[in-house]
């Protein structure tokens, strides 16, 4: 089942796994037993924290593999992105069910989580994000169904599928843009409160494409650890060129965003010694870092250089997502905020589910071989797809 | 007509009668420790705050465009016609989205409960809509909150101001801020100075996101269009090369 030589590796991963999800278990507890103010360092100055910059802002982001590498197969037609697109949708599929996850413990009345699908405030970007993760999570169920269809050689279903594929496509795509962006949006409403580095009217727009920048990193990231993790042949050539792609995205947000600032006269605030100022820096120094490298022929030929690149740039987009909703939010709410551990234990038990559940699939399910060939997937030996 | 409250912290003495009155009418419990806590909290909807030997009231400015109801994803939150933002607990999912978004930082929440909701000063919309003012105005000995029709009070206000000119910082607050509130304020001090938030845009705040949202319609019928045809064009190349093909394959 596991190939021998990561034997003892994947032993080590599980452990922390278990060991993680015992201490979110924990974690949970408190959040029912003692509330909100039990389980977190929210308060009223400071009310969003760790799981809506964290588990919100970055699952969302992070799962904009699945229809970045969607619309390039289905709608550009790129065939040979094929190989990655199921891995790229079930990353997607299992973020949106763990933003969904996560956004029960932040929610002061969770099992009201289906009242803004009857109890309408178009007005509310809120509204649109509700709405947007109810209608992508099951555009994202139906694109990856088939797998399971697959598995159990139901032709019939295969073949509806197949027939409603290109517009669910479409759909995903525009849900997805809709999403990523609105994201955004929700901080337009902020802007005495949200710090100069970072507020801007074009926030919706700037999470579209620094989503797109996670998306692409996740793809490599995921596509170099399950080559590991299943001793599968990574497909070189194919990653070497959204390396490409991801240093040309990188280098197109990079300018929005600077052109942002200055246009707006926001680089003087660069000059304040400040942690908004520290921690800016570092969010853009892991975008331009892995831009430039990424560059170079040399890096994005070598699988182990283009892998510390995605790593780098999922990391920058972490550092952005916590530096709009907390660091760029501090100054201005008259207070500090660190999260609790139980914030931090939820989070890494949330985390550590994912990895969890997608090893599961991978193992269980054709994700990384297109092709109904059930006794090869039934032998779970290491399957070496061309890389076209 | 819209109601409001006029509060002129030149004639406040810092009884605190507004705040317990606001407390019964809003069973909250109110004891010599409440009042020492200078600040809004889900047991305290309304706190007045010493700043030197002046005073300020903090309450829920109930913005004639109220943001906290433009970004409430249920529309607990609701501005009626007579003034008061009301909230509706049943509806409320706890996203706390409104005390992110409200310029003020007025609402406040029951951090500590397993069923929490929302609190915040609703200026007594139950007693508004029965024709009593608000149990803060009713409580005032000195005639400092003073509740009425928004257009009288702006009147008033700007009366005072005319007639004791040095009495006064020279500025109504609440006609235009953030499109304007519910609240007017009066003060001999810049309210800078008496924890008042100032600078806020004169727009109201609710235009912000609105001229996002009303993008939507265009991304989803542009990006539906551009996607289609990328389909249809990607996939004719492919149909045209497999027919050239096949037609070189004829001859040959």
């Amino acid at each position: 089942m596991i190939p021998l030589r990561n034997g003892l590796k994947w032993s080590f991963w599980q452990v922390v796994a278990v060991v993680l999800m015992i201490a979110g278990l924990y974690a949970t507890l408190i959040r029912i037993m003692k509330g909100l103010g039990g389980a977190t360092n929210l308060n009223d100055q400071f009310p969003w924290g760790l799981w809506i910059g964290f588990d919100i802002l970055c699952g969302v982001g992070l799962a904009a593999g699945g229809f970045t590498l969607a619309a390039a197969v289905h709608i550009f037609n790129i065939e040979r992105y094929k190989p990655i697109l199921r891995p790229a949708i079930l990353t997607a599929f299992l973020g949106y069910l763990l933003v969904i996850l996560a956004l029960m413990f932040d929610l002061g009345l969770p099992y009201r989580i289906w009242h803004p699908l009857v109890m309408w405030n178009p007005h509310s970007v809120m509204f649109e994000v509700g709405w947007c993760v109810t209608l992508y999570t099951t555009v994202l169920a139906l694109e990856f169904v088939p797998v399971v269809f697959e598995q159990i050689r139901w032709t019939g279903a295969l073949k509806f599928m197949r027939a409603i594929l290109i517009p669910l496509v479409i759909l995903g795509v525009i849900l997805s843009t809709l999403h990523q962006s609105s994201l955004g949006s929700l901080y337009l409403i902020v802007p005495q409160k949200l710090y100069p580095l970072w507020y801007t009217p074009l926030l919706p727009v700037m999470f579209f494409v620094s989503a797109l920048c996670a998306g692409l990193a996740m793809t490599i990231f995921e596509s170099w650890q399950s080559s590991k993790a299943f001793g599968k042949h990574l497909e070189l050539p194919l990653l070497s060129s959204m390396g490409r792609i991801l240093a040309v995205v990188l280098s197109v947000y990079l300018t929005m965003r600077f052109l942002d600032l200055w246009n707006r006269g926001a680089l003087r605030f660069l000059a304040a010694r400040r942690t908004e100022t520290y921690l800016f820096l570092l969010e853009i120094a892991l975008f331009l870092l892995p831009m430039f490298l990424l560059f170079r022929r040399k890096v994005h030929t070598n699988p182990q250089a283009l892998y510390g690149c995605a790593v780098l740039v999922l990391f920058g987009f972490v550092a952005n997502r916590l530096n709009i909703s907390v660091t760029g939010m501090e100054a201005a709410s008259g207070t500090t905020y660190f999260p609790k551990w139980t914030e931090v234990a939820v989070t890494l038990a949330i985390v550590a589910l994912g990895f969890s559940i997608f090893r599961f699939a991978c193992q269980h399910l054709p994700i990384f071989d297109p092709q109904p060939t059930v006794e090869r997937v039934r032998s779970r030996a290491p399957v070496a797809v061309a890389g076209d | 007509m819209a109601k409001a409250i006029l509060y002129d912290s030149t004639m406040c003495i810092g009884c605190r009668l507004c705040e317990k009155a606001c407390a019964q009418h809003h069973d909250l419990p109110y004891n010599d420790e409440v009042a020492k806590e200078e600040k809004l909290s889900a047991h305290k909807l309304t706190a007045v705050t010493t700043h030197g030997d002046k005073f300020m009231r903090c309450f829920c400015m109930n913005c004639v465009s109220p943001t906290c109801a433009s970004v409430c994803p249920v529309a607990a939150l609701k501005k009626s016609a007579l003034g008061p933002v009301t909230y509706d607990s049943t509806r409320c999912i706890g996203c706390r989205y409104c005390m992110l978004a409200c310029p003020y930082q007025v609402p406040t929440y029951q951090w500590n409960s397993r069923l929490p909701v929302v609190k915040k000063c609703d200026m007594c919309a139950d007693r508004v809509a029965a024709g009593f003012p608000t149990a803060c105005a009713e409580a005032c000995p000195t005639g400092a909150t003073k509740f009425g029709e928004r257009d009288d009070l702006i009147a008033e206000a700007r009366q005072r101001l005319a007639a004791s000119p040095g009495q006064y910082h020279p500025k109504v607050y609440g006609l235009e801020d953030v499109g304007g509130t519910s609240m007017l304020l009066l003060a001999a001090a810049p309210f800078e100075e008496l924890g008042v938030k100032v600078g806020l845009p004169h727009e109201p705040m609710p235009l912000l996101t609105w001229r996002a949202l009303s993008e939507i319609p265009s991304i989803v019928s542009v990006f539906g269009v551009l996607l289609g045809g990328v389909w249809w064009i990607s996939h004719r190349t492919e149909e045209v090369q497999t027919a050239e093909r096949a037609a070189r394959e004829k001859k040959s």
